[in-house]
Protein backbone atom coordinates (compact mmCIF):
# COMPACT_ATOMS: atom_id res chain seq x y z
CA UNK A 1 0.00 0.00 0.00
CA UNK A 2 1.15 3.67 -0.46
CA UNK A 3 1.00 6.01 1.98
CA UNK A 4 -1.76 7.96 0.52
CA UNK A 5 -3.83 4.62 0.66
CA UNK A 6 -2.74 3.76 4.36
CA UNK A 7 -3.39 7.28 5.51
CA UNK A 8 -7.20 6.74 3.86
CA UNK A 9 -7.13 3.70 5.96
CA UNK A 10 -6.23 5.38 8.84
CA UNK A 11 -8.61 8.01 8.28
CA UNK A 12 -11.78 5.95 7.89
CA UNK A 13 -10.67 3.91 10.92
CA UNK A 14 -11.07 7.02 13.14
CA UNK A 15 -14.21 8.27 11.54
CA UNK A 16 -16.45 5.37 11.83
CA UNK A 17 -14.97 4.62 15.33
CA UNK A 18 -16.26 7.09 18.12
CA UNK A 19 -12.45 6.03 19.85
CA UNK A 20 -9.44 4.07 18.30
CA UNK A 21 -6.26 2.85 19.97
CA UNK A 22 -3.46 2.38 18.32
CA UNK A 23 -0.98 -0.02 20.17
CA UNK A 24 0.91 -2.83 20.76
CA UNK A 25 -0.78 -5.98 21.45
CA UNK A 26 -4.40 -6.58 21.97
CA UNK A 27 -6.62 -5.19 24.40
CA UNK A 28 -6.69 -8.12 26.44
CA UNK A 29 -2.31 -8.67 25.79
CA UNK A 30 -0.86 -5.16 25.41
CA UNK A 31 2.43 -6.03 24.74
CA UNK A 32 4.16 -2.78 26.44
CA UNK A 33 3.53 -0.87 30.04
CA UNK A 34 2.46 2.42 27.85
CA UNK A 35 -0.03 0.57 25.48
CA UNK A 36 -1.88 -1.12 29.23
CA UNK A 37 -1.96 1.91 30.55
CA UNK A 38 -4.26 3.69 28.29
CA UNK A 39 -6.11 0.50 27.53
CA UNK A 40 -6.67 -0.36 31.21
CA UNK A 41 -8.10 3.75 31.50
CA UNK A 42 -10.94 3.24 28.26
CA UNK A 43 -11.61 -0.48 30.24
CA UNK A 44 -12.03 1.98 33.67
CA UNK A 45 -14.09 4.28 31.54
CA UNK A 46 -16.20 1.60 30.37
CA UNK A 47 -15.60 2.57 27.18
CA UNK A 48 -15.81 0.93 23.49
CA UNK A 49 -12.84 1.43 21.64
CA UNK A 50 -11.31 -0.21 18.19
CA UNK A 51 -7.67 -1.08 19.45
CA UNK A 52 -5.28 -1.57 16.28
CA UNK A 53 -2.62 -3.91 17.18
CA UNK A 54 0.45 -1.54 14.94
CA UNK A 55 2.96 -4.88 15.63
CA UNK A 56 1.08 -6.68 13.56
CA UNK A 57 1.60 -4.10 10.76
CA UNK A 58 4.91 -3.02 9.84
CA UNK A 59 3.54 -0.10 7.40
CA UNK A 60 0.82 1.45 9.60
CA UNK A 61 3.31 0.78 12.64
CA UNK A 62 5.66 3.80 10.90
CA UNK A 63 2.19 5.43 8.91
CA UNK A 64 0.66 6.35 12.27
CA UNK A 65 3.67 8.02 13.39
CA UNK A 66 3.60 9.95 9.88
CA UNK A 67 -0.44 10.27 10.48
CA UNK A 68 -0.18 11.90 13.98
CA UNK A 69 3.48 13.66 13.52
CA UNK A 70 3.92 12.04 16.82
CA UNK A 71 6.97 9.24 17.17
CA UNK A 72 5.47 7.09 19.81
CA UNK A 73 2.75 4.47 20.37
CA UNK A 74 0.36 4.41 21.86
CA UNK A 75 -1.58 6.96 20.15
CA UNK A 76 -5.47 7.54 20.96
CA UNK A 77 -7.94 9.08 18.79
CA UNK A 78 -11.34 10.53 19.86
CA UNK A 79 -14.04 11.45 17.29
CA UNK A 80 -11.15 11.87 14.46
CA UNK A 81 -8.88 14.11 17.34
CA UNK A 82 -5.38 13.03 18.37
CA UNK A 83 -5.53 13.10 22.12
CA UNK A 84 -1.82 12.23 23.08
CA UNK A 85 0.25 8.98 24.14
CA UNK A 86 0.11 7.24 27.42
CA UNK A 87 1.49 9.98 29.24
CA UNK A 88 -0.85 12.57 28.39
CA UNK A 89 -4.08 10.24 28.34
CA UNK A 90 -3.37 9.69 31.92
CA UNK A 91 -2.67 13.20 33.03
CA UNK A 92 -6.15 13.70 31.33
CA UNK A 93 -7.43 11.13 33.32
CA UNK A 94 -6.36 11.86 36.85
CA UNK A 95 -7.20 15.53 36.21
CA UNK A 96 -10.36 14.50 34.88
CA UNK A 97 -10.18 16.70 31.74
CA UNK A 98 -10.44 13.11 29.48
CA UNK A 99 -13.86 12.98 31.27
CA UNK A 100 -14.82 16.62 30.18
CA UNK A 101 -13.71 16.14 26.82
CA UNK A 102 -15.61 12.87 26.29
CA UNK A 103 -18.69 14.58 27.74
CA UNK A 104 -18.01 17.30 25.15
CA UNK A 105 -17.82 14.95 21.89
CA UNK A 106 -20.74 12.98 23.21
CA UNK A 107 -19.13 9.93 24.24
CA UNK A 108 -21.05 7.72 27.07
CA UNK A 109 -18.76 6.94 29.96
CA UNK A 110 -19.03 5.29 32.89
CA UNK A 111 -18.16 7.51 35.76
CA UNK A 112 -16.19 6.75 38.98
CA UNK A 113 -17.84 5.01 42.14
CA UNK B 1 20.91 1.94 24.53
CA UNK B 2 22.74 4.20 22.55
CA UNK B 3 21.57 7.27 24.06
CA UNK B 4 22.82 8.59 27.53
CA UNK B 5 20.84 9.97 30.07
CA UNK B 6 23.61 12.65 30.31
CA UNK B 7 23.25 13.36 26.54
CA UNK B 8 19.45 13.42 26.59
CA UNK B 9 19.37 16.13 29.23
CA UNK B 10 22.49 17.92 27.43
CA UNK B 11 19.51 18.17 24.51
CA UNK B 12 16.77 19.31 26.91
CA UNK B 13 19.12 22.14 28.62
CA UNK B 14 20.13 22.72 24.54
CA UNK B 15 16.53 23.16 23.30
CA UNK B 16 15.06 24.59 26.31
CA UNK B 17 17.49 27.21 28.41
CA UNK B 18 14.96 28.69 30.73
CA UNK B 19 13.69 25.25 31.79
CA UNK B 20 14.26 23.35 34.88
CA UNK B 21 15.23 19.52 33.05
CA UNK B 22 15.54 15.98 34.37
CA UNK B 23 15.92 13.01 32.95
CA UNK B 24 15.71 9.81 35.37
CA UNK B 25 16.00 6.21 34.95
CA UNK B 26 12.87 4.64 36.19
CA UNK B 27 13.73 0.69 36.38
CA UNK B 28 17.83 1.17 36.64
CA UNK B 29 18.04 -0.61 33.20
CA UNK B 30 18.76 2.17 31.12
CA UNK B 31 15.98 1.89 28.61
CA UNK B 32 12.40 2.81 30.87
CA UNK B 33 13.08 7.01 31.18
CA UNK B 34 11.36 9.70 32.39
CA UNK B 35 11.99 13.29 30.97
CA UNK B 36 10.43 16.30 32.97
CA UNK B 37 10.71 19.61 31.74
CA UNK B 38 9.33 22.48 33.80
CA UNK B 39 9.48 26.29 32.43
CA UNK B 40 8.11 29.16 30.72
CA UNK B 41 8.69 28.07 27.14
CA UNK B 42 5.62 25.77 27.48
CA UNK B 43 3.45 28.41 28.46
CA UNK B 44 -0.11 28.96 26.34
CA UNK B 45 1.06 25.12 24.70
CA UNK B 46 -1.11 22.66 24.64
CA UNK B 47 -0.43 19.63 26.06
CA UNK B 48 0.40 17.99 22.54
CA UNK B 49 2.54 20.88 21.13
CA UNK B 50 4.68 20.63 24.79
CA UNK B 51 5.54 17.02 24.44
CA UNK B 52 5.83 17.36 20.61
CA UNK B 53 8.30 20.55 21.48
CA UNK B 54 10.04 17.49 23.91
CA UNK B 55 10.27 14.77 21.37
CA UNK B 56 11.73 17.45 18.61
CA UNK B 57 14.54 18.45 21.27
CA UNK B 58 15.48 14.57 21.54
CA UNK B 59 15.64 14.14 18.02
CA UNK B 60 15.05 11.03 16.18
CA UNK B 61 16.16 8.51 19.07
CA UNK B 62 12.23 8.81 20.28
CA UNK B 63 10.36 5.90 18.88
CA UNK B 64 14.05 3.91 17.92
CA UNK B 65 16.39 3.35 19.66
CA UNK B 66 15.09 4.78 23.04
CA UNK B 67 12.64 2.18 24.37
CA UNK B 68 10.48 3.77 26.81
CA UNK B 69 10.63 7.20 27.93
CA UNK B 70 7.52 8.98 29.78
CA UNK B 71 7.62 12.69 28.98
CA UNK B 72 6.38 15.51 32.11
CA UNK B 73 6.06 19.07 31.16
CA UNK B 74 4.35 21.92 32.24
CA UNK B 75 4.58 25.74 32.30
CA UNK B 76 5.36 26.44 36.28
Amino acid sequence: MSQQEIFAAIKQDITENDIVLYMKGTKSIPQCGFSAVVANVLTILGLDYKAVNILEDDELRQAIKDFSNWPTIPQLYIKGEFIGGCDIVKEMFESGELQDLLTEKGVLFKAAS
Amino acid sequence: MSVSIQELEQRLRDAFPDCRVSVTDLVGDGDHLRAEVVGPAFVGKTRIEQHKMVYTALGSCVGQELHALSLKTSAS
